[in-house]
């Protein structure tokens, strides 16, 4: 498949004090794919996709969005780390949606929505509004546009965000954990609409607990194990076929949802 | 009802309402600019301790420790006598006013550096991944919330700061306080005039709580 490749991780570390979260992770996203990483919790997989976005500053080792690194640029052989409106740009390429939604909570969903649209994508007002009004349908909420958050549900404060960070049109969407904070009845509905754009195409790099989610959604499967990438493959390669005893024993925990591993 | 008689209460007190009203002018207008100066000011020095660049940081911090240390009414008499000493004369008024907003400043800037810091982090983060620049997350998405969760104690300062124009008696302004004491002054009735006095500025005071009382249930959907 010849896609290109939108976004290639190469050999990215981070520390936090003494402490090595990431120790060299090499990885690719492909245009249209849906890649996840999957991992106990402290494996590394959140702190990796916030140094996507520059949430976190990785510390060695490069991430590069459509061949541009992200965060700094290259001066002869040295690193120079780029200007807060630079970084903001290269956020503005990229979408992130958060475990625990951090909707704005002085706005209602739509102003959640026309936020970045007016003051980082320069629409009018009123484009802005017809783009929020599409993708709050898209997701099922042009009924709740002028609710405030704490007038809507988990599952729809993360939808709304979804349609936030959708909205900017970004060449790629980080998902982290975004279910992990939502009663269970309330799950399905989040899962349903990243079914949803991952189908449009949506590049999408997920960060998930829910196994059968990841199964049947993602393209290429990444499982992460102590701040490195341990086995990496199609679904089926990874759930199907577990190589390491440790991928078996993460995947033995989701007992009675795959044979395998058990 | 005596209104006729010299010596009653109803009698001096209609003498005295043009004194009374043009002190109850000078207190609302000294209070009302110092409030308003000292806001702004404030949500200026909080931001610069909150996320100001190291050495703009320490300066704000010097400010406001310092302000929050000396009394007022050292403040206007320095404001006032020690700017003379320098060849700068500011009219007591001014004087008053600028030593109060000072004040004042410090109290709104470390108000709001508490309150922006107790802005979850989750929101920055959000507000960065949309792309927005750091002014504008500024102003866009933390101040909104900073401010609204800074009322109470700004409704506290701005009661501190009424109360505190009755030092500007002490260099000259003829504010309530003062106009008071020129008008016992002439009828020697000590008791009803400062109660009047007393009262007029637990009216003001307490209108200015119901204010903030209002506005805090106008944003009562502020939650997390």
């Amino acid at each position: 498949m010849g896609e290109q490749i939108l976004l290639r991780a190469r050999g990215v570390r981070k520390s936090f004090g003494a402490l090595e979260v990431l120790k060299g992770i090499d990885l690719e996203v492909r245009q249209g794919q849906v890649v996840s990483l999957i991992g106990a919790s402290g494996s590394g997989k959140t702190t990796f996709l916030r140094c996507v976005n520059m949430l976190e500053e990785h510390d060695n080792g490069d991430i590069l969005l459509d061949g541009e690194p992200i965060g700094y640029r290259m001066e002869g052989a040295r690193r120079r780390r780029l200007s807060e409106a630079r970084v903001s740009a290269q956020r503005a390429r990229l979408g992130m949606v958060f475990q625990s939604f951090n909707l704005f909570p002085h706005l209602t969903a739509e102003e959640n929505v026309t936020l970045g649209l007016t003051k980082v994508l320069g629409k009018t007002r009123a484009e802005a509004r017809d783009i929020a009004g599409h993708w709050l349908g898209k997701v099922g909420l042009e009924a709740r546009r002028k609710h405030y958050p704490y007038q809507l549900s988990g599952g729809q404060q993360q939808r709304v965000a979804i349609a936030r960070a959708v909205a900017m049109e970004p060449r790629l969407l980080l998902f982290d954990e975004v279910t992990s904070a939502l009663d269970p009845e309330l799950v399905a509905e989040v899962l349903g609409v990243m079914k949803d754009l991952a189908e449009t195409g949506m590049t999408m790099l997920v960060v998930s607990h829910e196994m059968l989610f990841v199964r049947e959604v993602s393209h290429h499967v990444v499982f992460m194990d102590q701040g490195k990438v341990a086995q990496a493959g199609s679904p089926s390669e990874v759930f199907d076929r577990p190589d390491s005893e440790r991928l078996q024993k993460f995947l033995g925990r989701f007992h009675g949802i795959f044979s395998g591993g058990g | 009802m005596g209104f006729t008689i010299p010596g009653t209460f109803g009698f001096e007190l209609w003498q005295a309402r043009y004194s009374l009203l043009r002190g109850i002018s000078t207190t609302l207008f000294a209070s009302g600019l110092t409030i308003v100066l000292a806001t702004l000011l404030g949500i200026l020095v909080g931001t610069v301790l909150a996320y100001g660049w190291w050495p703009l940081r320490l300066l704000a911090r010097a400010y406001v420790d310092i302000l929050r240390g000396i009394p007022v009414l050292v403040l206007i008499l320095f404001t006032y006598y020690g700017l003379a000493l320098f060849g700068i004369n500011v009219p007591a008024f001014w004087a008053g006013v600028i030593a109060l907003s000072a004040f004042a400043t410090a109290h709104v800037a470390e108000n709001l550096r508490g309150a922006v810091q107790s802005v979850p982090t989750g929101q920055m983060e959000a507000a960065k991944a949309i792309g927005l620049r750091f002014p504008q997350r500024l102003r866009y998405v933390i101040l909104p919330q900073a401010i609204r969760r800074m009322l109470p104690p700004w409704v506290n300062t701005g009661l501190e700061v009424v109360k505190g124009t009755t030092l500007l008696s002490v260099i000259g302004v003829v504010e309530l306080l003062l106009s008071t004491q020129q008008i016992v002054a002439r009828n020697y009735m000590i008791i009803d005039f400062y109660l009047v006095a007393g009262l007029l500025y637990l009216i003001i005071n307490f209108s200015i709580a119901q204010l903030g009382a209002a506005l805090e249930r106008r944003f009562s959907y502020l939650r997390y």
